[in-house]
């Protein structure tokens, strides 16, 4: 199809799509035999209302939502597998959609016929198929096992020789769901180094995921789709912001408002915990912190009698409610000074962000000095962060480190 | 878009340029090519999947026709003593055994297909109507191989290469239009009804018998139950098939008919199956991956 000058890769517009959810499913003709009068009832689930926007080409789009906002189905109206209820999708260059890795693989062939039934399935002709086929084992790295059943294959080759697969059937649109969650952090630094490839080379890439640290470093652009309509349409780093807050139950972050309830409040009221946020590397209000880079903890805090030398303190817990931050003045700075009644101050803590991505929730207190226990004020869980990164381990922190490795013995470790 | 619920806005007010539109997944789509690799690629892998991982392969794709004539042989010519005046009766009787075989096959397999291939059909665009075909497609390449031993069978048993075998190849494609056609009606009436397959197994075994295959048409007494059978498109195209390539002494499917006319049935069997089948499969094809 000739590219027409002007037209976006994808078009989406005014797209609505509902499902009928049968009450009660008709699945045998006897059934219908018996119960010929019977309307087999059904409820209209709305999967995507009104939903349009535009991707440009060369563009790196990320959709994102919850479990069942309606992404998916939005991809497969667009790769054509649903038909849509209302509304037009126009694609502008040959459109490749990845569902899945390595559809139509077949356990008991060996990779060469895989990669012809996928690759056909994908779009190529069987000839250009076969004959892409060294290209795409190299790609895989997969060479020695070039004759064995991909039932013997690890889930790593498997991933591997579908991705292979999948980027040599020459998409200009490629639409890819969640598919790259499965392999391991190389492996989907390598997808994503390929997909730069592609995007260079001015093909547009949607992906649709709910790993916002992903969108986040490679999206030009994201959409927020929630319960089916398109609630945010903006530059990748505002949607993740939202996307967290609305994944994340409760707004995280930003100030917790200072008639909030909240239970596990303690306390003589001699001074007030007004507010807490937390605060990025520039000192900006932030509900989602980078891993890896500095930020801070700051609470406002306001007197109603004279203090002398309080102790302020702030805890961090995350969502198993382990403690992973105990930060006190009182090792600090044990004299904090006097401060009168009406005084208003703020207690920062800055800290580098070594903490694995997931919320974090935040206690603050402020206490009489010495006896560790007389509050003044103290609020449990009184606001909360969510820290983003791309770090796939299960480490609870991570430790800035280093690693070397030496070949030779270094010379105070030779033994004379 | 089901039919009749939209009022096109036909050109949208704001009009922009824009590429291609998506309409949703067809029965057969716009891409002709695409349609018969795709067909062609996923019969000929469940083709080579039926030979791998058994020592003699396609021998047992073979054994299976042999052995039902080897059984039909012995009961109807040496227990029963079923006599029959037409020549060349082992050759007919294997040549009616593998076009059932192949008509079984196809249909049988096809009915499951949409839901066996349910992977392929949720995840990926592509003509709906490839599922059905390419079982079909698997068919006919066992009924070509089983054809060869066939001729094998008769040219050994005294027959000769007649001018008639030009008519194989209508017959063939005859016999694959009906097999197509019941394979996509019931393909797409199986993701509603899941009870068609039960249903599909008895009628099939009611066409073995109803058809001429281990009997010949002769031995049946009476004229107009003859032509009764030849209602059935099968039974004319292993009627016609005996005429024309094993042996003239079998009367040919019009002679038997006692005239053009009654071929009209059949006909409009196999044109009204194929007509019904399609449609039907296009209307449910848009749907079929949600239904599912």
């Amino acid at each position: 199809m000739a590219p027409s000058p002007g037209a976006p890769a994808v078009a989406v517009e005014r797209v609505s799509k509902a499902f009928r959810l049968p009450t009660e499913r008709v699945h045998t003709l006897k059934e219908r035999a018996l119960h010929p009068f019977r309307r087999s009832g059904f409820e209209e689930f709305v999967a995507l209302d009104e939903v349009s926007f535009d991707v440009a080409h060369g563009e790196f789009l990320g959709v994102v939502g919850r479990n069942g906002s309606g992404k998916s189905t939005l991809l497969k109206c667009m790769a054509g597998i649903y038909r849509v209820d209302h509304g037009d999708i126009y694609v502008d260059g040959r459109l490749s959609a990845f569902i899945e890795l390595g559809v139509g693989f077949n356990p008991d062939l060996p990779a060469r016929d895989n990669v012809l039934i996928n690759g056909t399935m994908l779009g190529l002709s069987p000839r250009e198929a076969r004959r892409r086929f060294d290209s795409v084992i190299d790609f895989a790295e997969l060479r020695e096992f070039e004759h064995l059943k991909i039932k013997n294959y690890s889930s790593g080759m498997l991933v591997r020789l579908a991705f292979a697969v999948m980027i040599h059937v020459d998409a200009e649109i490629l639409l890819v769901d969640e598919v790259l969650a499965v392999g391991d952090a190389a492996f989907q630094q390598k997808c994503f180094d390929e997909f730069y490839r592609l995007r260079e080379q001015n093909r547009t890439v949607i992906l649709v995921t709910h790993d916002m640290s992903a969108v986040e470093r490679f999206c030009d652009r994201a959409v927020l789709l929630e319960r089916g309509t398109l609630v945010r349409d903006g530059s990748a780093h505002d949607v993740g912001l939202e996307y967290l807050e609305v994944n994340f139950g409760r707004p995280a972050g930003a100030a917790a408002d200072e008639e909030g309830e909240e239970p596990e409040r303690s306390g003589d009221g001699r001074a007030a915990i007004a507010s807490a946020w937390f605060e990025d590397e520039h000192g900006n209000a932030a509900s989602m912190l980078p891993m890896g880079r500095p930020c801070a903890f700051a609470a406002r805090v306001r007197f109603a009698a004279d203090v002398t030398d309080p102790v302020f303190s702030f805890g961090l817990e995350n969502a198993d409610r382990a403690n992973v931050l105990a930060a006190s003045t009182q090792w600090t700075e044990p004299r904090t000074g006097t401060f009168a009644a009406g005084d208003e101050v703020v207690f920062r803590v800055r800290f580098e962000n070594v903490l694995r991505p997931g919320r974090y929730d935040a206690t603050s207190a402020v206490a009489l000095r010495g006896s560790g226990a007389a509050w003044l004020d103290r609020r449990e869980r009184l606001c909360s962060v969510v820290v983003s990164g791309t770090q796939a381990s299960d480490a609870l922190v991570q430790l800035p480190y280093e690693t070397a490795i030496d070949r030779s013995p270094a010379p105070s470790e030779v033994v004379s | 878009m089901s039919a009749g619920t939209r009022v096109e806005p036909s050109p949208v007010p704001t009009e922009r340029p824009r590429g291609q539109r998506i309409v949703g997944p067809a029965a057969i789509g716009v891409d002709a090519r695409r349609f018969l690799n795709l067909t062609r690629t996923l019969a000929q892998t469940e083709f080579k999947l039926r030979f791998f991982g058994s020592a003699l392969g396609y021998l047992w794709q073979l054994m299976r026709p042999l052995l039902l004539f080897g059984v039909l042989y012995v009961v109807f010519t040496q227990v029963l003593r079923f006599e029959s005046n037409a020549e060349f009766y082992p050759v007919a009787l294997l040549a009616g055994i593998v076009m059932f075989v192949f008509l079984s096959e196809s249909t049988g397999t096809a009915v499951t297909s949409l839901v066996d291939r349910e992977n392929l059909v949720r995840k990926v665009q592509f003509p709906r109507l490839v599922v059905p075909l390419s079982v079909v497609l698997t068919a006919l390449m066992n009924l070509a191989l089983n054809l060869v031993v066939v001729i094998v069978f008769l040219l050994a048993s005294g027959g000769s290469v007649r001018l008639g075998w030009l008519e194989l190849p209508l017959l063939m494609a005859l016999l694959a239009l009906f097999a197509a056609s019941l394979s996509t009606l019931l393909s797409a009436l199986y993701v509603r009804y899941r009870d068609v397959r039960p249903v599909w197994e008895v009628l099939l075994q009611m066409l073995f018998y109803g058809t001429p295959i281990f009997y010949t048409l002769d031995v049946i007494p009476n004229e107009t139950l003859q032509r009764l059978l030849l209602v059935n498109p099968l039974a004319v195209i292993i009627q016609q098939f005996r005429h024309a390539v094993i042996d003239p002494s079998h009367p040919s499917a019009v002679e038997a008919a006692g005239g053009w006319l009654l071929l009209l049935a059949p006909a409009a069997i196999l044109v009204g199956l194929a007509v019904w089948g399609y449609r039907y499969f296009d209307r449910e094809a848009p749907r079929v991956a949600e239904d599912l």
